[in-house]
């Protein structure tokens, strides 16, 4: 078969709804689409769980500590999940690691900004796990089977995030004024951030988008966006604040609330790592995959020993295991 | 018409040539995945409850057998999803090639008798 046929009925397969699986034909440019997505994703869990694990030591509670640990726990598994799914279509974890630790690789912008209070882990909770959801919910039904599927168990285990946060951000907003301002503040410096989260505007993008023609993706970033917007604004009421935003407005012939124009040159500057702590999230996760040396060396060297002591055809000794 | 695209990105999906941090010269600082890049990949089952099967969950990597069902249990069952795990190295598993599915699935295609809707019954007869 030509490999235009073979296109074509990729292509039909992808109209049929029918999942993509790691040994099918697959076009070249689908295989990169995919593992650049889906290690960005993964990368995206592994460098999220810095910003909060800033905050564990420091949480005001046993209660909300042990939902912060629960939380970055169920990060680091998401990362698996996509780390797994990303190897079936022929990249190494160690490739992709080594692509993180050396910059080559991205992760999500939002990550890249400070955590300055503790009223960040609900905002970061309420609308950068919010936004993420609204992204994650649409992946779920991605062309790719194993995408679609970690998809689907990391979206049952991400809810409760989002939910943690908003409750988080209820009680400060119900405390003294100190708390109330420290809730607003938060969410004052995490709002614009997390609209850019789905990146730019449907405007600046060509017509024929690979993307949405694979079903990769399935809803625009600015469908994402508005989504997300007209959620939280029902939402901010709830608590009681504010979005920093004088020009959000419903528009009653839209069907949908109006906002302000984002600073798109913000945007860039943090993609091109220029933001207030790309370096220090870098750093952070090199010194981490270095300090974690001596433990994978251990557990192969264990694995190792074990094994030959098992099988004392190969030098070992038959041990009492 | 100028031929001149401006790459959408998504969230997820920002290309690498836009090199985040603070790049360091391929290949220089970081050296390979010590010990941890010999792990080799485990597939998980899980039996969610008693008496159903064990279901494939995921993969992950592990050094030995006891550290993947470890692995396994603090990855794959944080919420009471299982009460047994199945793990084994994923280099065992044979599969079947999606490209010879015309033929290997053929013999069951022409068999519409082996289902119970092919016979026509009269409706007076119960219990069937």
């Amino acid at each position: 078969m030509s490999v235009h046929d073979l296109e074509n009925l990729f292509q039909q397969k992808i109209d049929e709804e029918v999942k993509i699986e790691p040994k099918d034909w697959m076009p070249e440019a689908y295989r990169k689409t995919n593992i650049r997505q889906i290690s960005q994703h993964a990368h995206s869990e592994i460098v999220g769980m810095l910003p909060e694990g800033n905050w564990i030591s420091r949480a005001p509670s046993l209660k909300r500590k042990a939902i912060l640990m629960a939380k970055v726990q169920d990060e680091a598994g998401h990362g698996l999940y996509l780390y797994c799914a990303a190897e079936t279509l022929g990249m190494s974890r160690e490739e992709m690691i080594n692509d993180l630790h050396s910059g080559k690789a991205k992760y999500s912008s939002i990550f890249n900004y400070p955590t300055l209070t503790w009223a960040d882990m609900g905002a970061i909770g309420w609308l950068v796990d919010g936004a993420a959801i609204l992204n994650q919910v649409m992946l779920c039904r991605t062309s790719y089977g194993p995408y679609a599927r970690a998809m689907v168990r990391i979206c049952k285990e991400e809810s409760f995030h989002q939910r943690q946060g908003f409750e988080s951000l209820l009680v400060l907003s119900k405390g003294t004024d100190e708390q109330k301002a420290m809730c607003q503040d938060a969410i004052n410096r995490w709002w614009w951030p997390s609209l850019m989260m789905f990146g730019p505007k449907d405007s600046e993008s060509t017509n024929s988008d690979q993307s949405m023609k694979w079903k990769i993706k399935r809803k625009t970033n600015d469908e994402l966006r508005q989504q997300f917007v007209d959620m939280c604004v029902e939402q901010v009421k709830l608590l009681g604040m504010t979005l920093p935003d004088p020009a959000l407005k419903w528009n009653e012939a839209r069907g949908h609330y109006d906002f302000g124009e984002i600073d798109w040159n913000e945007f860039w500057n943090v993609v091109k790592g220029n933001g207030p702590c790309n370096k220090q999230r870098l750093d952070a996760r090199r010194k981490a995959h270095e300090e974690g040396r001596w433990v994978r060396e251990a557990a192969a060297a264990h694995a190792e020993k074990r094994k030959a002591s098992l099988n004392p055809s190969k030098g070992g000794t038959l041990a009492a295991a | 018409m100028m031929n001149f695209q401006i790459r959408k990105f998504y969230y997820g999906d920002i290309p690498d040539s836009n090199s985040g941090g603070d790049p360091i010269d391929a290949g220089s600082e970081i050296p390979p995945l010590g010990g941890g890049g010999a792990w080799p990949l485990w597939e998980v089952f899980i039996r969610s409850k008693q008496g159903l099967d064990h279901k494939h969950v995921g993969s992950l990597k592990a050094a030995d057998a006891q550290m993947a069902i470890e692995n396994a249990r603090d990855v794959y069952t944080r919420r009471m999803e299982g009460v047994s795990i199945w793990v084994v190295e994923s280099k065992y598993i044979h599969a079947s090639n999606p490209d010879e599915a015309e033929s290997l699935y053929d013999p069951a295609n022409d068999k519409v008798y082996r289902h119970p809707t092919f016979y026509d019954l009269p409706d007076e007869v119960k219990h069937m």
